[in-house]
């Protein structure tokens, strides 16, 4: 079962170490991460998704919890949030195939980045799964490249975390 | 304009201490030299750094202080690390203070340097390295704070050499700002009056306490809510001494090697209090079985302890102290007078069952149970590990005193120093070490410690020659004891002798009531070997929850 986290931290060195290393030394599955400052300069926001039952996830918050440098951790409820994650992908594309890949774009509100004689890069910000099947959707064209970012995310409505 | 490591001096005044373990090294030598400025603060040199932490989680075991440490950069620190992991096992509060090569040259691997910080990350409360000169007293306040606060731990501040030089403006603060770090102490009022309830609804409550009890101070209020409330107390390793083990609510100790009487009432328990123990595989072999049958309240400071290991019916999060003060308000009374009844006489039984004699070794049962007839009443003992833990644990009666041991990282070595620094601390309090051949090895250089400053402690050596903790495991598996036997030597009476300290080698039952006697009416440090069996063991046998 996958739960969203989002973990406020001191934004100082060696805090993501900290967190990784609980994860990697309690064996939690972290699927993805992704860390930012916020509008708070010393606050960084980490979201992620981490796989486990919810007996592992109260865990989780709970050590999270015990180190000096977490400042909050929430639950983020996934019906409930902006979720997006950024994808930057780079396909094969010939004069052939450049207006099949062009219409794939438009399909998933998608944007062409760069070009070159060989290849089309491009780029997209939604949500993991249409991520996903925006990446299907380019198997057949070669990938020759793809980075991604993780999810972000924040609850919806007029609660926050701060 | 005061240099770092004055500043670091002025830190550790402020902060109360007096007694600093450590060792020197390049890394560290500003600090050394800045110690010979105070008066305040006396250092005691140990032999090995290791024993510098176990020396400080002795101090601060009995004195509800926070133990310091200090060492130097690379080696100096590595051989700290396995003090800091037992103290972070047993929760005991120590400030340890490295010493770091150049700030600059961080991440060069220069000479002696290690990435200190990041090495003890997994096993540590919190740690910091300092950067820059201006921090010092923050990082110093903050330190002795998370240290001792919630639930206690150890903290490490890694001192690199040039920083111990540079200049600042020195002020202490007052308070401590941590937003990511705010232990909650008073316990929720409803769950506290949920837990009264609960107790009164039970047929067969059981206290099962910990070493949190001593952290938080609260022997007093655990003795007070067992006699109130009329429930059978039984104890972790770590909770052993929480109240006398003659007291007749006390049923022993649980767990693999547990008294049979505290295993029973485990099973047969409907309710079962934890208090400041966080339900380890020692102590709970299979805590799925005690979920099924009973009903389960856990108070405890540390909010992840809660539902870790065991699940909860009534959580409760809070300082032992000032929880169990406000639940003996609600006055909590359990209607279970007939199996209370049954099973402390049961116990009773059990306390009173006098091991058999040996003729030609010592019996480590009976050589315990003497040893609690002839120290004082509030004598300190702390056990090493292994057989000689076991048997200490179980058979050595503490009255008013304490039995210190860990029990959660179970560090060989551990004893000597760690009663070197409770002996520091508690000058006028008899001090026994009891341990093995085993475990004496890994430690005697610290007798030189002890004679230096002059330290009346009592060392009973169990010698089997043997590590019989590891043999009696290969023997339940039917190995062949491969490895496990050591060889006779050193001789362990001319080795007391090059330290100039009194001994005597007993190998008879006859002579033990006089050894004893003697060793503890001889005024200064004693070693009393024992010849024991390879043979005795330590294994309950019985089927365990």
């Amino acid at each position: 079962m996958k739960h969203v986290l989002s973990v406020l931290v001191e934004n100082q060195a060696g805090v993501l170490n900290k967190i990784t290393g609980l994860f990697s030394r309690r064996a939690f599955n972290i699927e993805s991460l992704a860390v930012g400052v916020t509008d708070d300069e010393s606050v960084s926001r980490i979201t992620m998704i981490v796989d486990g039952g919810n007996s592992a996830i109260d865990q989780v918050e709970k050590q999270l919890n015990k180190l000096v440098c977490v400042i909050k951790v929430r639950e983020i409820d996934e019906d409930d949030m902006v979720g997006k994650e950024l994808i930057i992908i780079k396909v094969n594309a010939n004069s052939k195939s450049r207006g099949e890949l062009k219409d794939l774009c438009d399909i998933m509100h998608a944007k062409i980045d760069d070009i070159s004689g060989t290849t089309l890069t491009l780029e997209l910000a939604d949500t993991p799964e249409r991520i996903e099947l925006f990446q299907n959707m380019l198997r057949p064209y070669t990938i020759l490249e793809v980075a991604r970012t993780g999810l972000i995310a924040v609850q919806k409505g007029p609660s926050y975390m701060g | 304009m005061i240099t770092g490591a004055a500043a670091m001096r002025h830190c550790l005044e402020a902060e109360g201490v007096t007694r600093i373990f450590g060792y020197p090294g390049a890394a560290i030598h500003h600090v050394y030299e800045e110690l010979s400025n105070t008066d305040t603060i006396k250092h005691i040199l140990v032999r090995q750094e290791q024993n510098a932490g176990h020396m400080a989680s002795g101090y601060a075991r009995t004195t509800g202080q926070v133990g310091v440490c200090l060492v130097t950069s690379g080696p100096g620190a590595a051989n700290l690390f396995t003090a800091i992991a037992t103290a972070y096992m047993d929760s005991i509060p120590i400030v340890a203070i490295t010493g770091q090569v150049n700030s600059n040259l961080l991440g060069r691997d220069v000479f002696q340097e290690i990435d200190t910080t990041g090495a003890v990350s997994p096993f540590i409360k919190h740690s910091y390295l300092i950067k820059n000169v201006h921090d010092i007293p923050r990082v110093f306040k903050e330190a002795f704070y998370i240290a001792r606060s919630g639930r206690p731990g150890p903290v490490l501040i890694d001192f690199p050499v040039d920083i111990q030089k540079q200049m600042l403006h020195f002020s202490y603060p007052e308070t401590v700002n941590l937003r990511g770090y705010k232990p909650s102490t008073e316990g929720n009022a409803k769950q506290i009056k949920k837990v009264a309830e609960t107790i009164s609804e039970a047929e067969r409550p059981l206290l099962c306490v910990g070493g949190g009890v001593f952290s938080a101070d609260a022997r007093d209020l655990v003795i007070r809510l067992s006699e109130e409330a009329g429930i059978p107390v039984v104890t972790t390793m770590m909770g052993v001494g929480a109240l006398p083990s003659s007291h007749p609510m006390n049923l022993g100790m649980i767990g693999a090697y547990g008294h049979q009487t505290a295993n029973k009432a485990l099973n047969e328990t409907d309710l079962l209090v934890i208090i400041g123990a966080r339900v380890g595989d020692r102590a709970f072999t299979s805590p799925g079985k005690v979920e099924k049958k009973s009903k389960t309240i856990h108070i405890d400071i540390d909010p992840a302890e809660i539902g870790k290991n065991v699940s909860t019916t009534v959580p409760l999060v809070g300082d032992i102290k000032l929880v169990l003060a406000k639940l003996l308000e609600e006055n909590p009374r359990a209607s279970c007078e007939a199996w209370c009844n049954m099973i402390c006489e049961e116990a009773d039984k059990e306390k009173s069952k006098v091991p058999s004699a040996r003729t030609h070794t010592i019996g480590p049962k009976r050589l315990m149970r003497e040893l609690g007839v002839q120290i004082e009443d509030n004598a300190l003992v702390v056990g090493d590990v292994g057989q000689n833990q076991i048997w200490a644990a179980k058979y050595l009666p503490i009255r008013n005193g304490r039995f210190l041991t860990t029990g959660g990282l179970g560090t060989m070595g551990y004893s000597l120093p760690a009663a070197i620094g409770a002996k520091i601390a508690n000058p006028d309090t008899q001090t026994l070490v009891i341990c093995g051949d085993g475990s004496f090895q890994m430690m005697f250089n610290e007798l030189s410690t002890m004679v230096e400053n002059g330290l009346d402690i009592k060392i009973v050596l169990l010698n089997n020659r043997t590590l019989g903790m590891v043999c009696e495991l290969q023997r339940i598996e039917c190995y062949k004891n491969f490895c496990v036997a050591l060889p006779a030597v050193p001789d362990f009476q001319v080795l007391a002798s090059a330290f100039g300290v009194k001994s005597r080698c007993i190998s008879g039952d006859e002579d033990m009531v006089s050894a004893i006697g003697e060793m503890l009416s001889h005024k200064g440090p004693f070693l009393l070997e024992c010849i024991v069996s390879p043979d005795e063991g330590t294994k309950t046998m019985y089927e365990v929850m």
